[in-house]
């Protein structure tokens, strides 16, 4: 049950454009044998979803090593299924909470990826489970960033903890971990402001946000998610790198998934640097945001409209 | 992380130096280099695949020029090929006298379009004009107000209604009317392309205020998915330019090159950080090198030239014969610096691929600089002049006046050293070679295929060496260029 309610999300974000992998899926359809016409196409198809030179070499290659010269059959579909779904790791758990104490959740990523509106979501999901959540507004960078958040905490009825624009985000972070301490909260969740993981001294403002909460509450942050927008193409994977460099991601929330943008990029992220997906965004409202299931990612990809 | 494609190019064309003519069997290897390139940069996959054709048609039958590296002759026609295809690009924006000018924005959620609109709005103000800035984001929570700092920030009108944005469009293009603004920039809500309802909303905009100029705002680090993109919001507004954002990072920008190439919509301004700034214009050149891995390197020519004008040419004199003749001073290295830091530090060092790696773990590039000029501030003039005199009790008392440990004053000089060498090499070379090294600094090897060899140039060695020394060198070299 379950299961098939978080695949038709996927599917849902997948569908209105399952377009450009059902060229894989027509391709795997037609007749005639697995020649290099065949590999060049799957390439391409590969490339157009953004799933990178290194991922798309390992697949192209070892369908060649399978398969050449035979028949093209269902056989094949299904192994570049598995191929595909291998590079990803296991369905995700969601957010790895504390034994005990609050759960604090770090939220980094580059302009624009949608950190704010995929914690409203986060947010949300998480109150739905019957968890008592607290948000830190701590972009206090950008013009109304913070006006931004509080009118989604109000919707969503969550608490916030803010102060002015241009305020120190450690010390907002700091204020928000007594508050969660102080009254109980399961769970805080630490906007943060975003910027390009090319900003030597931005980074290492992450790296002091990082700082105080863990020095607020031991292990904390316990988990730091990377937001990605899925339109990005190879430049994710420097991305993830960075901010893994420098905050130790635990996952990516890949976000806008709704659109034609496939994502693809996160196959190359799983293969390099091993960082899974934890949650994906597929929509506009503030309850879609799925927790990622790789099987049903795949399959969606594979999906004809 | 990425290396220029000049390094692998070079590998694949090595066998064809100074013979015969190019071929379609003899460049498809480097050509595969080139294509792997681009889809590392992210250019659209049938956009990169039309253009490899296109450069083998114009490669094939030219003859290899005898002294020159048939790797570069490919990246010379790759190059005109990539600034052919991107250019020609007029930076004017309309303007009229009887009426304001409207100009939209649109573009994807999290594009940049609310910054971009503040930085056009600076941008035009600069060229003397007098710009209206319409909010027309009331889907984004918190948009509206995003704008209206902005606009304080920069001293520009910002107009907004709480009420659709069709309405607020209209209204804002009658109220330009009434304050006099010749302007008026919409700043339309991020809205996918597949999003039917939204698209349309854009469109009914485009119907009843009839912007003069619709710009498509893009994030640099956009993927295939920029052709997909840039098609539809051609297709439902005919888009008249492009604006590339967020290119103070380190994506490549391949999308510059796929949307053109896709819609014939060329790319205006680009948008560099966040801070409100002016906008820069797009220049093909630029964007040639930067997606093809190798650095700024046009940018920097252009920067480079900017700053040149602002220090007086016996200065420069000085410096260039000081520099022959070995004498480069403490003194000279500080000026440098401030030059640097004139040009500021971070973005000489965003323009570069591979330099950012030189720069330690964790260090601010501009702290480091700022250090070093505390050294050279605590010492005297003599010491200045000739650093070999600093001994450990003088290496003490500059560490004390400037606030650091006396192993990093060594650490520094020992640094001036090798810098004080490298000067007097670059002194004997051409500009190009010149910036050719700049940019590989730090990280030698990938930019300077063949290593340090070629850094040497009229240099001696102190002695003739015997045929034997000669013969084991040779040797050297060979087993290097196998491997």
């Amino acid at each position: 049950m379950v299961f098939g309610r978080i695949f038709s999300g996927i599917k849902r974000g997948l569908a209105k454009t399952a377009g450009v992998f059902g060229g894989v899926f027509d391709l795997l359809r037609g007749k005639g044998k697995v020649d290099q016409a065949f590999l060049d196409e799957l390439e391409k198809q590969l490339y157009l979803a953004d799933v990178g030179t290194q991922a798309t070499a390992t697949i192209v290659d070892r369908v060649r090593q399978a398969f050449r010269d035979k028949e093209i059959s269902g056989e094949v579909l299904e192994f570049v299924k598995a191929q595909l779904r291998e590079l990803l790791t296991g369905p995700s758990d969601g957010i790895v909470y504390a034994p005990s104490g609050p759960t604090v959740v770090m939220i980094a990523g580059v302009n624009g990826s949608g950190k704010t509106t995929s914690i409203a979501k986060l947010a949300n999901r998480l109150q739905r489970e019957g968890k008592k959540v607290l948000v830190a507004a701590c972009d206090t960078f950008r013009a109304a960033a913070v006006e931004q958040l509080t009118v989604w905490a109000t919707r969503i009825g969550c608490e916030i903890v803010k102060q002015g624009q241009n305020a120190d985000p450690a010390a907002v972070a700091h204020d928000a971990c007594e508050k969660a301490k102080a009254r109980q909260f399961d769970v805080l969740i630490v906007d943060t402001a975003g910027r390009l993981h090319t900003q030597t001294n931005l980074m290492r403002e992450l790296e002091k946000i990082h700082r105080i909460v863990a020095k607020q509450i031991p292990g904390a942050p316990h988990e730091v998610l990377l937001v990605l927008d899925a339109s990005t193409g190879q430049n994710a994977l420097t991305q993830a790198e960075q901010f893994g460099k420098s905050v130790k991601c635990s996952g990516i929330i890949l976000s806008k998934l709704d659109g034609t943008a496939k994502g693809g990029a996160v196959f190359g992220i799983k293969q390099k640097l091993g960082l899974p997906v934890k949650y994906v965004g597929v929509g506009e409202q503030i309850d879609d945001l799925e927790p990622f299931d790789p099987d049903g990612f795949v399959q969606a990809l594979f999906e004809k409209a | 992380m990425f290396e220029g494609i000049t390094r692998s190019l070079s590998e694949a064309f090595k066998k064809l130096r100074g013979r015969g003519r190019l071929t379609a069997e003899n460049i498809r290897e480097g050509l595969r280099e080139v294509r792997r390139a681009f889809l590392e940069a992210d250019v659209n996959f049938n956009v990169v695949t039309d253009f490899i054709s296109r450069v083998e048609a114009k490669a094939v039958g030219q003859d290899v020029l005898a002294r020159v590296d048939p790797s570069d002759q490919i990246i010379k026609i790759v190059f005109e090929e990539l600034v052919g295809l991107m250019g020609p690009v007029d930076h004017k924006i309309p303007q009229r006298a009887d009426r304001p000018v409207v100009l939209m924005l649109c573009g994807l959620q999290g594009s940049g379009k609310t910054t971009t609109a503040a930085k056009l709005a600076l941008t035009l103000k600069g060229r003397g004009r007098k710009p209206l800035l319409a909010a027309a984001d009331l889907q984004r929570p918190g948009a509206v107000e995003q704008l209206q700092t902005l606009g304080e920030q920069i001293a520009v009108p910002v107009y907004s209604e709480n009420t659709t944005p069709v309405d607020v469009c209209r209204n804002a293009v009658a109220q330009a009317k009434r304050t006099l603004c010749d302007t008026v920039i919409l700043d339309t809500a991020g809205r996918l392309q597949i999003d039917q309802e939204l698209m349309d909303e854009l469109k009914r905009i485009d119907k009843l205020v009839r912007p003069d100029e619709c710009y498509l705002v893009v994030d640099a680090m956009i993927g295939q998915e920029a052709a997909n993109v840039a098609k539809a919001f051609n297709d439902a507004l005919e888009l008249n330019a492009c604006i590339l954002t967020k290119l103070d990072g380190d994506a490549r920008g391949g999308a510059a090159m796929s949307i053109k190439g896709v819609t014939g919509v060329p790319v205006k301004f680009v948008g560099m950080g966040e801070k409100v700034d002016k906008l820069e214009d797009f220049v093909p050149e630029r964007m040639a090198g930067r997606i093809m891995g190798q650095g700024d390197l046009m940018g920097i020519v252009g920067k480079i030239a900017d700053i040149q004008k602002e220090i007086s040419a016996e200065e420069m004199e000085r410096q260039q014969k000081a520099l022959q003749e070995g004498k480069f001073t403490l003194d000279d290295f500080r000026k440098q610096f401030e030059t640097i830091a004139k040009m500021g530090m971070k973005d000489m060092i965003s323009r570069m691929p591979g330099m950012s790696d030189m720069i330690p773990e964790g260090e601010d590039p501009e702290e480091a600089l700022k250090r070093v000029q505390g050294m050279i501030d605590a010492m005297t003039k003599k010491e200045r002049a000739d650093p070999d005199i600093i001994d450990q009790s003088r290496r003490r008392r500059i560490a004390t006046g400037s606030g650091v440990e006396p192993h990093e004053v060594r650490q520094f000089l020992g640094q001036f050293d090798q810098v004080r060498m490298l000067m007097k090499q670059m002194s004997q070379m051409s500009l190009w070679q010149r910036l050719k090294m700049v940019t590989g600094l730090g990280k030698m090897g990938a930019f300077m295929p063949g290593g340090m060899d070629n850094l040497k140039l009229k240099g001696d060695t102190g002695h003739r060496k015997s045929a034997k020394e000669r013969a084991e060198e040779r040797k050297k070299k060979n087993k290097k260029k196998k491997r």
